[in-house]
């Protein structure tokens, strides 16, 4: 984390006020994304299809 | 320090399906399908069995269970590893076996959800011709007002007046759902609405301290049947907590309320930290997601529940500095960082505590979907979180993905299906169940009989959950070929 950080206080000096996104940053937050977006897609699958009458459906007897 | 405690988890049953029966035969069926128990199961012995007497000195009326021969096959499923699978009321349920250390109770626990899950595989291939399939959930409540429990038990001396016990848990518990909440969509029994909150079973409690665990529950039940030498013991039976499907949630969860019952067996308190309205207080804390909010003291100052948590952590830190057990020194460092994080932005703890990792599905869920929490897919996200089909279960997924942090591996997990504890009592239960599988009349927590070559019955009583294990056993059980050989080696009470 110190690494991208210290790259990107240098780009900003270089750059004055515009400040470039750090790749290395972009990078690791797309696989995040990615790594995210796989497990959504994941989840999709595997909920129940009919989530309303599901849950409406879910009744319990009160247990201790 | 003799630590030693159990947990017991009711699980919730769905049903697909036409015709499907009422609730009690479908929990018969699941139980019945386990691939872990015999035909020929042993009996649950109910002698022992008394939930009618009152910690406060008294006891109620009331029947007693006492099963006929037939229908106790159908519901007790005495474990080869010292555990219990069994109906209670209208739900599969299963006991841990007798644990001295937070590590193996989550194995144990964990062992617990695996025997539910083979149980529930073989149910659902039983049934798939006629259209019917079960799903089994690892949680507390159905959304409708209605709750299931998941109960501790921790023994502890009964030198310790109950009111101590208490006055001293009675904040700790408010304040545990901070790291032990499983996390629940919406609100419930009346309670004030609420997206999210952190604790499952917060809405249901209704007063401070009663006997009943099913209606009015109690934050501190009294229910006294220690299961033991009741002069010496009790068994602290504890009714406020979730049932987590993360494991570094079971465990600090149960640790830490182990080490903080110890130190008050001996003699440390921790002061100031009484709360003015706990039961008002239990649903302020698991309403409050940032962990800002404070609690109003009874002796006027207000708290935020991290900060009264960190009052019994270092307490704890203060009382067992000398001790070297690893699981201790873990307990406390982990309970330190925990509290830490959660004082700072407690999503940094989404890898470990349930409610957050589940809320931060949820968010990135909604967030993709454009849907509110009102939607109908989030409700069931919220559910199927628990859902013990490792195919299907939300938390699996994650787990599976590398999204989540364990205490245990699986090959503790796979050992804990089928052996017991060596430390406690669980291990001549458990032992016995295996290696006399057709000799074994019944058993209990207290107990084992056997079927003698005589004809008679014969009752060995496990009275201090501390002995019956390997180091006392151990050898007698291994130089045993056969029952009568095991009981001539000892010495029974007439």
């Amino acid at each position: 984390m110190a690494k991208q950080e210290k790259k990107k206080k240098k780009e900003t000096e270089q750059k004055g006020e515009e400040v470039a996104a750090n790749p290395e940053v972009v990078e690791q937050g797309k696989q995040t994304q990615d790594a995210l977006d796989d497990l959504l897609d994941e989840i999709d699958d595997v909920l129940e299809e009919n989530a309303e009458e599901f849950v409406k459906n879910y009744i319990q007897k009160g247990g201790q | 320090m003799n630590p030693l405690f159990g947990t017991e988890t009711e699980y919730g049953v769905a049903v697909k399906g036409d015709g499907a029966p009422d609730p009690v035969s479908n929990a018969i069926f699941l139980v019945n399908s386990s691939p872990f128990v015999s035909l020929s199961t042993p009996l649950w012995d109910y002698e022992n069995e008394n939930p009618l007497l009152d910690a406060r000195g008294f006891e109620v009326e009331g029947d007693r269970e006492r099963p006929g021969p037939e229908y106790n096959r159908m519901l007790n499923k005495p474990l080869v590893n010292g555990g219990r699978l069994y109906v209670d009321g209208a739900h599969p349920e299963y006991s841990t076996p007798e644990c001295v250390d937070a590590r193996a109770l989550v194995a144990h626990e964990k062992a617990g959800e695996r025997i539910m899950e083979a149980a529930l595989v073989a149910a659902n291939r039983r049934k798939r011709e006629m259209g019917v399939g079960f799903s089994v959930y690892k949680n507390n409540t159905d959304g409708k007002g209605n709750s299931y429990g998941y109960h501790e038990n921790y023994l502890v001396s009964r030198t310790v007046p109950f009111d101590t016990l208490v006055a001293q848990m009675t904040p700790f518990f408010v304040t545990r759902p901070i790291f032990a909440g499983a996390g629940k969509v919406g609100s419930e029994h009346r309670s004030e609405a609420c997206d999210y909150q952190l604790s499952q079973r917060a809405d249901f409690f209704e007063v401070l301290i009663d006997l009943n665990t099913m209606v009015k529950r109690p934050l501190i039940n009294t229910r006294d049947e220690p299961h033991c030498d009741m002069g010496r013991w009790r068994r602290f039976h504890v009714i406020v907590g979730d049932a987590n499907m993360s494991e570094v949630s079971t465990y600090l969860k149960v640790g830490t309320t182990a080490l903080v019952l110890a130190m008050i067996e001996q003699g440390r308190e921790v002061k100031g930290v009484e709360i003015e309205n706990p039961v008002r207080a239990i649903r302020e804390v698991s309403r409050d997601l940032t962990l800002k909010k404070t609690l109003r003291l009874s002796r006027g100052a207000a708290w935020r529940a991290v900060d009264i948590q960190r009052a019994y952590l270092e307490t704890a830190e203060a009382h067992f500095a000398q001790d070297v057990d690893p699981v201790t020194r873990d307990i406390l460092t982990r309970w330190r960082q925990v509290l830490e994080a959660l004082s700072d932005d407690p999503m940094r703890l989404s890898r470990s505590l349930d409610w957050v990792i589940k809320k931060r599905l949820i968010e990135s869920y909604m967030n993709r979907k454009g849907c509110a929490w009102s939607d109908s897919r989030v409700q069931m996200m919220g559910l199927q979180y628990h859902d013990i089909d490792r195919n299907k279960g939300l938390y699996y997924t994650l787990e599976r993905g590398g999204h989540v942090d364990r205490i245990v591996a699986d090959a503790s997990v796979i050992a804990a299906q089928a052996t017991p504890p060596a430390d406690t009592r669980a291990y001549f239960r458990g032992t016995c169940l295996r290696k006399f599988a057709k000799e074994v009349y019944a058993a209990s927590w207290t107990s084992v009989l056997f079927y003698a070559s005589d004809g008679t019955i014969k009752r060995v009583p496990l009275m201090d959950p501390h002995k019956g294990n390997q180091e006392r056993v151990g050898s007698l059980l291994d130089a045993s070929d056969t029952v009568d050989a095991l009981l001539s080696r000892m010495t029974l009470p007439t």
